[in-house]
């Protein structure tokens, strides 16, 4: 039996669902199931890796990892990898992993598959899938003569397992290197948005030229409040100074792939369906029958956007 | 000063693929090959930095099959970059592979004090390849860069973090930086520039004068297929409340999706 290293994150002080998909996969695997956790609520949120099937967890909980910092991030997760000695280590696609674990894989002399949608476990072998091209083909991922098997997956992929409170997962914390860091983080600017990231979201409602001019955005953040989601944009209106290039959704903006996609007022050009035609379910709201968009959708409304959302909000807060 | 921008060849954001009968690829015709997107930034970049700095000197280096990579190497060389290297690999070289031989590449000419890249190639999106680098480099990195100030021992850099929140942080000048959109506004190669170009040499390197071979790659992709088709639209009749009254029992209902 192998060991498998799963990455958790927190978010509002617990372990975030994209980390829990990993820890339930990997427990299907057989495999013994390791969880890390860094910053200073590891120590605490450490244990509840058990309920999903974790039997210990490494933690570094030094509160300077609080935020992320590449140099520190890599020194504490390469401590933790030399002291479990995984043969495969899955961190879900969140901006920090995506960031560390492909340096921390070229100092373990190693590859890494990224960006991947679904996992199956092969013995000690991991076998993956992954959208490439903007999600235009599919294809598997294996790895060969690769030391340490490292994963990314990108969030909302998999189920998350029923919770066993009584199962709970030993802790054991390792000390942040001592080592002089190289990048030095002087400010965050915190974003307009308070949202989830749109790469990790579960619903998106996305807006384009349709909505005619950018204070209809607010039609977009009302339906966004009720049914918990986050707000996406086309490129042409982010071009357009509406709306901040973070939330930009395409070929050369995000990759998304939520639950929900609702998209208003957006044509469907073949740049923006690459950043979310592997969303599962997509619905359209556009005033031409012929918008390239209906094409991907499941669920389509020919209308006026700027009509059709408030009574949709209206509806949702019906039922939510 | 010498600046390494590495730029990957990759399909046109227009093309429409089809992957081959046997799974083993895409077919590679009917579509541009272009320099991926974000790369372009890191050329500009590059040439803005030599703007200000007469005595830079730009080398871009792409890893690729060289019968078609080389057209790449052509436009940056068009933009402006003063010198041009090809590693000859097949398409299948993985993020490990490339980042081993660019870094093995760097070795072999002697370092350069500034390596810029993309912060990720759209065709596999794996976003690896910046920091595999530098890290085989023993180097710092930055990527998703919006911003970069080059400073003579230190660099600012502001990266773009989730939900559009920016970092501003200081890194060594020399590091690893990726370009997001946004670090600038990326030229058009001019005539001239192209006609220049095209007599420019390109130094040509196999990966056996790196000491690797193509067997070298950690990963490997296979089973090349279609997206599974959607099932056909269902377009919601009648007036705004009676299509969303139907849209929001179907999301809770048939997709439970709510
Ligand atoms: C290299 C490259 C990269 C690109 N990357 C991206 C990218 O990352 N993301 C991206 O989105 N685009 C990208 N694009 C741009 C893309 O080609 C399109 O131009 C863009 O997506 C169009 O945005 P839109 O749908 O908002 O606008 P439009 O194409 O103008 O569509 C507006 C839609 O709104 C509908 N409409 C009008 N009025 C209403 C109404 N009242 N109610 C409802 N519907 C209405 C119209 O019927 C139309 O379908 C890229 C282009 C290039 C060349
Ligand atoms: N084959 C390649 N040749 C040169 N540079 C590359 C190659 N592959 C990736 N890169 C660089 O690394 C960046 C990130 O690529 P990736 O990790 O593949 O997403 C790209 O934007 C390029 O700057």
């Amino acid at each position: 039996m192998s060991k498998i290293l799963v990455f958790c994150e927190s978010a509002n002080g617990n372990i975030k669902s994209s980390s829990l998909e990993l820890i339930t996969a990997a427990k299907a695997s057989g495999h013994e199931v390791v969880t890390c956790l860094l910053g200073s609520e590891a120590t605490s949120l450490a244990p509840s890796s058990g309920n999903y099937g974790a039997t210990s967890s490494v933690v570094c909980s030094d509160a300077s990892l609080d935020a992320y910092n590449s140099d520190a991030y890599f020194n504490a997760l390469e401590a933790i990898i030399e002291k479990v000695a995984p043969t495969i280590v899955l961190a879900s696609g969140s901006a920090p992993a995506r960031d560390v674990f492909p340096k921390l894989a070229a100092k373990f002399d190693s590859g890494v598959a990224a960006d991947c949608t679904s996992i199956e476990f092969n013995g000690d072998n991991v076998k993956l899938s992954k959208p490439l091209y903007s999600g235009k083909c599919i294809a598997d991922v294996d790895f060969q003569n690769s030391k340490i098997q490292f994963v990314l997956m990108r969030p909302n992929q998999l189920p998350v397992g029923e919770a066993d409170t009584s199962a709970t997962a030993t802790v054991e914390e390792v000390a942040l290197p001592a080592k002089d860091l190289r990048v030095l983080i002087k400010e965050i600017v915190q974003g307009a948005s308070k949202r989830v990231d749109l790469t990790e979201a579960n619903i998106i409602v996305s807006g384009g030229r349709g909505l005619k001019e950018a204070s209809n955005f607010k039609l977009l953040e009302e339906l966004a409040d009720v049914i918990g989601a986050s707000v996406g944009a086309s490129r042409a209106v982010v071009d357009a100074g509406w709306v901040d290039h973070s939330m930009q959704v395409g070929q050369t903006g995000k990759t998304v792939a939520p639950s929900l996609y609702i998209a208003c007022g957006i044509s469907g050009a073949i740049q923006h369906l690459a950043g979310m035609s592997s969303s599962k379910v997509i619905v359209a709201i556009n005033t031409d029958k012929e918008a390239p968009i209906f094409q991907k959708a499941t669920y389509g409304i020919v209308g006026d956007a700027l009509e059709v959302l408030p009574v949709l909000t209206e509806e949702f807060k019906k039922i939510l | 000063m010498k600046i390494l921008v590495c730029v990957k060849q990759v399909p046109d954001t227009t093309a429409k693929l089809v992957t081959k009968a046997d799974g083993s690829g895409i077919e590679e015709r009917g579509f541009k090959w272009v320099m991926n997107p974000y790369d372009e930034f890191a050329v500009e970049e590059a040439l803005q930095i030599k703007k200000e700095n007469a005595a830079a000197n730009i080398t871009v280096v792409t890893l690729g099959p060289k019968a078609r990579v080389v057209d790449t190497l052509r436009t940056a060389l068009a933009m402006g970059c003063d010198e041009a290297a090809l590693i000859d690999a097949p398409a299948e070289a993985d993020s490990y592979l490339t980042a081993n031989a660019l870094s093995k590449f760097i070795e072999k000419e002697g370092g350069y004090d500034l390596i810029l890249t993309g912060k990720q190639a759209i065709d596999a999106s794996q976003s690896c390849v910046t920091q595999m680098l530098a890290e085989n480099q023993g180097l710092a990195h930055a990527n998703i860069v919006s911003k970069l100030d080059l400073g003579a021992e230190k660099s600012i850099v502001e990266r773009d973090l989730s939900g559009g929140a920016k970092e501003v942080s200081e890194i060594p000048a020399k590091s690893v930086v990726g370009a997001n959109k946004g670090l600038n506004t990326p030229r058009y190669a001019s005539l001239p520039g192209i006609m220049k170009a095209k007599k420019k040499p390109v130094n040509e390197v196999s990966l056996s004068d790196l000491g690797l071979s193509d067997s070298d790659s950690k990963t490997k992709l296979s089973a090349y297929r279609m997206p599974a088709e959607r099932p056909p639209i269902k377009f919601l009749d009648g007036e705004a409340a009676a299509q969303t009254s139907e849209l929001v029992k179907l999301l809770r209902e048939e997709a439970k999706v709510i």
